[in-house]
């Protein structure tokens, strides 16, 4: 069995020091596509942002790299584990280079500017994406779909074991989920391990070795795609009837209502 | 909130037009500078000024008058490099905060500095203390009112610091103009008052090169500061969250941060009495010109800045047979050029 990147053992997670459910326990392991399926508002960015370490747990802990995450180890932290926030429009023109060169500031010295190098990182994540057309354009005038391609080259640029990505599809067209799908692929053929969060059990179908079902805070279950994705969970999950469920999505396991 | 699309979109800032805006704005300074020595009650033309500045670099003998050298190097002289310095910090505080609190509308006196200047130097005026002690006090109260807002800031909790920075800002600043109010109610109404209104809407009319060696060092750690952070500073104008997942110590940058951009406002406060606008307008041409990426737009405010004063400070002792405060000219000139740039997207269209 691969190596862990990323652990949480009995991790509680919340706001203002109320845990938004029972202690969570995940891990990512090296080369995986995990993906965090839960109905609005059932804490799958806080738990995101837990683990990532942008706002302290509660309870519990959280090993990225087999060592215990500590706030003030950011620089550390950020060549470990890189982040996909939903796109938002920014308040300055910066152009989207410039924007994708931000993914490299934990390489960067604290008083130093990008190099050569770091420019061909970022230029090289913009042509995956194919989106290098975009290279001069302002990020306040793509559309949010660009917005969002850009978010995920910025965090290639980053070039770290993990991904984590939140609901990337969200704001993207049929044809860009696609070339978002398809290179979440990559990055694990690549051994890039990538956790992800989708309102779309389909692409969970399509890309995720393995699944968590996430309710008011608390992991329902954690699995092996096939295994988790069944359609009685489903309909558990997200207060739907089963039978529909079976119906629009490719699920291989029986019904089981 | 999103900058107005006229105040960003800009064929200037594409790569290929950047060398013209930096040959511009080293033109435009220049010129203001030749223009400033060249106007007034005693003409330097820009040849009598190279002439004087060979023979102190030489050490040879002027060819000018004695009382033309007092007046380039004692009297306009000092006031020309403080209309610089003045501007080109107040222009660089501008830039950095706009882009670390992430608004195009945000000055550096957010935090109260320019209102702790002022009621330090309105207290100074009252008192009937020396001018030194004037421009001592005023940095000195610049100082203290941001010290105090982050202090208070980092009481208030955690939960959106920037936004909470700010609300502690203005209710510091608003503490602080009525304490100037109060003072100028004390002021004797016939000699404080005046020289007290007069501190309080700026002017170079007093300033010597005493006065200038004592700014200096403050002027040149803040700008040190923003210096270092040029390229680190583009991060803070993302979301707290994703500029700590790429590595940022967020709250240590931004901490530097104001205490560079308050050092250097307030010692150019110190110096000059508060001018307007400046630190507001001038960040957003310079963004015209070369984008917001901040290692290219610190150099770019800073150089604008500084013409822009320069220009501001010469209108000043010039347009009338008095002297005018710094910044009804900086506000007269700015305001409507900012409305200009703001009307600008639509006739282009």
């Amino acid at each position: 069995m691969s190596p862990a990147v990323l652990r949480a053992e009995r991790l509680s997670f919340g706001h203002r020091g109320r845990a938004l459910g029972e202690p969570v326990d995940l891990d990512v392991k090296a080369g995986e596509v995990l993906c965090l399926l839960g109905p609005n508002g059932c804490g799958k960015t806080t738990l995101f942002r837990t683990l990532l370490g942008l706002i302290p747990a509660l309870g519990g802990r959280v090993t990225i790299a087999d060592q215990t995450l500590q706030a003030g180890q950011r620089h550390n932290l950020a060549r470990q584990i890189a982040y996909v926030p939903q796109a938002h429009a920014g308040v300055f023109a910066y152009a989207v280079q410039d924007v994708v060169l931000m993914g490299r500031a934990s390489q960067i010295g604290a008083f130093a500017m990008p190099s050569r190098g770091d420019r061909d990182i970022a230029n090289e994540a913009l042509q995956r994406l194919g989106i290098a057309q975009l290279r001069e354009r302002a990020y306040t005038e793509i559309s949010g779909g660009e917005r969002q391609l850009v978010m995920i080259a910025r965090a290639l640029a980053q070039q770290t074991p993990l991904i984590v990505m939140d609901e990337p599809t969200a704001s993207l067209d049929f044809g860009n989920h696609r070339v978002v799908l398809r290179e979440i692929e990559v990055l694990k053929a690549r051994g890039i391990s990538v956790l992800l969060s989708t309102h779309q059990p389909e692409h969970a179908l399509r890309i995720a070795d393995r699944v968590a079902l996430m309710r008011r805070g608390s992991l329902l279950a954690l699995g092996e795609t096939r295994r988790v994705m069944t359609a009685g969970a489903l309909a558990d999950l997200y207060g739907l009837d089963a039978e529909e469920i079976a119906r629009s999505l490719p699920l291989a396991a029986p019904l089981s209502v | 909130m999103a900058v107005p699309e006229a105040l960003t979109h800009s064929p200037l800032a594409q790569r290929r037009v950047r060398p013209a805006a930096w040959v511009l704005g080293l033109v435009l300074l220049l010129a203001v500078t030749l223009v400033a020595f060249a106007v007034g009650q005693f003409e330097i033309g820009p040849a009598d000024l190279l002439a004087s500045l060979l023979a102190r670099l030489t050490g040879a003998l002027s060819p000018l008058s004695a009382s033309a050298e007092a007046v380039i190097w004692n009297v306009r002289g000092p006031r020309v490099l403080a209309a610089a310095l003045v501007g080109a910090a107040l222009s660089a505080a501008g830039a950095a905060f706009q882009a670390m609190f992430r608004n195009p509308l945000v000055s550096p006196d957010i935090l109260g500095v320019s209102a702790g200047c002022g009621l330090g130097a309105s207290m100074a005026i009252l008192l009937g203390l020396p001018l030194v002690m004037v421009s001592g006090m005023a940095f000195g109260g610049g100082l203290l009112a941001v010290v105090v807002v982050t202090l208070v800031a980092q009481r208030v909790g955690e939960q959106d610091p920037v936004l909470v920075l700010v609300l502690a800002g203005v209710a510091v600043g608003a503490l602080l103009g009525a304490g100037i109010s109060l003072v100028k109610l004390l002021a004797d109404p016939s000699v404080q008052l005046p020289s007290i209104t007069f501190w309080l809407l700026g002017g170079l009319n007093a300033v010597t090169l005493e006065d200038l060696r004592f700014a200096l060092p403050a002027l040149a750690l803040g700008s040190a500061v923003l210096f270092l952070w040029r390229w680190r500073i583009n991060l803070l104008s993302l979301p707290d969250d994703e500029a700590a997942a790429l590595g940022v110590r967020v709250t240590r940058l931004r901490t530097s941060v104001v205490a560079a951009v308050t050092l250097m406002t307030a010692a150019a406060v110190s110096l000059s009495g508060i001018v307007g606008w400046v630190g507001l307008v001038v960040p957003h041409v310079a963004r015209l010109l070369v984008g917001p990426e901040f290692s290219r737009l610190l150099p770019m405010a800073m150089l604008l800045g500084a013409a822009f004063l320069v220009l501001a400070d010469t209108l000043a002792r010039t347009v009338a047979a008095i002297e005018l405060p710094l910044s009804v000219l900086t506000a007269g000139v700015g305001a409507p050029f900012f409305l200009w740039l703001l009307g600008r997207r639509r006739r282009l269209e």
